[in-house]
């Protein structure tokens, strides 16, 4: 399975400055984790202690925002493509 | 309102699409445009409305011009270095477009003062630096029922969004609390290409015309997202949240806050 991760400009140093990156998992919640096997660290900016996003992280599975599916339990399937967009505030 | 010969002249580039027209241009001369920041998105997006003829342009900024600025911050001259940036902006836009009013507001929003500034104007531009004024910005707008367009950059990345209370998301539907501080990175820490704020302010200004205009489809209940390296633009759906702390079924918001104290970026 191949899932494409879209990898903000906050989050571009711990996966080497590469934007878009593959990985795994059958839902959302192992997909986080298999990005954290590869590029440790990044699990903790998106998500806080108890596992959930972050009020300020979006993720969205084809355009759809996960919190609006099932949230970490949402299913993947191959050739999804996932997008971790944070807040930002420069202006 | 009947348009003068030299405005008729001035403006004849877009009065002669057929989605502007006398009756467009008039629209956009009695409207009135805050734009809250004369920084990298505030200058572009300032500049742009002024040419158009938006005949009420509003600008708050409490900042000094800096040498720094200049690489982005097309509104000022290396000469205005030191002056505030309302000032500047002030003059700049007056020699671009005599035709409108400017007003400027050389103070910092806060829950005290945003909710007078904002009632004088049909649409808000935020063009802010900060999560703090920006999570303000939409708040106020939302209780006052004025439509905003939200834009953010961040080195070679940007995001625009356009908010119309009671109708669409608001920008809590899509983020519901600002970061802690210095989850995020701001410019100052990690930089800005100054083409990026531009292209970012200028689709901000371009929603605000259409806004003004009635002409085409807004960004709202969807967040366009500009990777400038890849030169590709990216959308995602952006739906209203009825859990929303401040425009859902049951706000918790009923008051603004200053989050100042604890998110200083
Ligand atoms: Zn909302």
């Amino acid at each position: 399975m191949s899932i494409t991760v879209q990898i903000p400009t906050p989050l571009l140093k711990l996966t080497g400055d590469r934007s878009e990156v593959t990985a795994d998992g059958a839902d959302v919640k192992e997909l986080i984790e298999d990005l954290e096997e590869n590029f440790p660290g990044i699990k903790e900016r998106i998500c806080d202690e108890t596992g959930q996003v972050r009020r300020f992280v979006n993720i969205y599975v084809n355009d759809e925002d996960i919190r609006f599916l099932q949230r970490e339990n949402t299913p993947l399937q191959d050739r999804d493509r996932v997008s971790i967009i944070p807040a930002i505030a420069g202006g | 309102m009947k348009l003068r010969e030299d405005q008729i002249e001035r403006y004849s580039r877009q009065i002669i699409l057929s989605e502007i027209g006398g009756k467009g241009q008039s629209k956009l001369l009695e409207a009135s445009v805050l734009v809250i920041g004369a920084g990298g998105l505030g200058s572009p997006a300032a500049l742009y409305l002024a040419a158009a003829g938006v005949g009420q342009l509003g600008i708050v900024d409490s900042d000094r011009v800096e040498l720094n600025n200049l690489q982005r911050q097309i509104i000022h001259s290396t000469g205005d270095v030191g002056r505030p940036k309302v000032d500047s902006a002030r003059d700049r836009l007056h020699s671009l477009n005599p035709d409108i009013r400017i007003i400027p507001y050389n103070l910092r929003l806060t829950s005290a003062n945003i909710m007078e500034i904002i009632e004088d104007y049909d649409i808000i531009v935020d063009g802010s630096d900060n999560f703090p004024t920006r999570y303000l910005i939409n708040d106020a707008c939302v209780l006052a029922d004025k439509p905003l367009s939200h834009g953010a950059i961040l080195r070679f990345y940007g995001q625009v969004y356009t908010i119309l209370p009671g109708e669409s998301a608001c920008y809590r539907c899509l983020f519901p609390e600002p970061p802690p501080p210095g989850a995020v990175p701001n410019c100052q820490e990690a930089g800005i290409l100054g083409a990026v704020a531009g292209i970012i302010g200028l689709l901000q200004a371009n929603e605000v015309l259409k806004y003004i205009l009635g002409a085409g489809k807004l960004l709202n209940g969807r967040l366009l997202t500009f990777d400038a390296l890849d030169a590709s633009f990216r959308e995602v759906k952006v739906l209203r949240d009825t859990d929303c702390p401040v425009c859902g079924d049951r706000p918790t918001i009923t008051e603004l806050i200053d989050y100042e104290e604890f998110c200083q970026l």
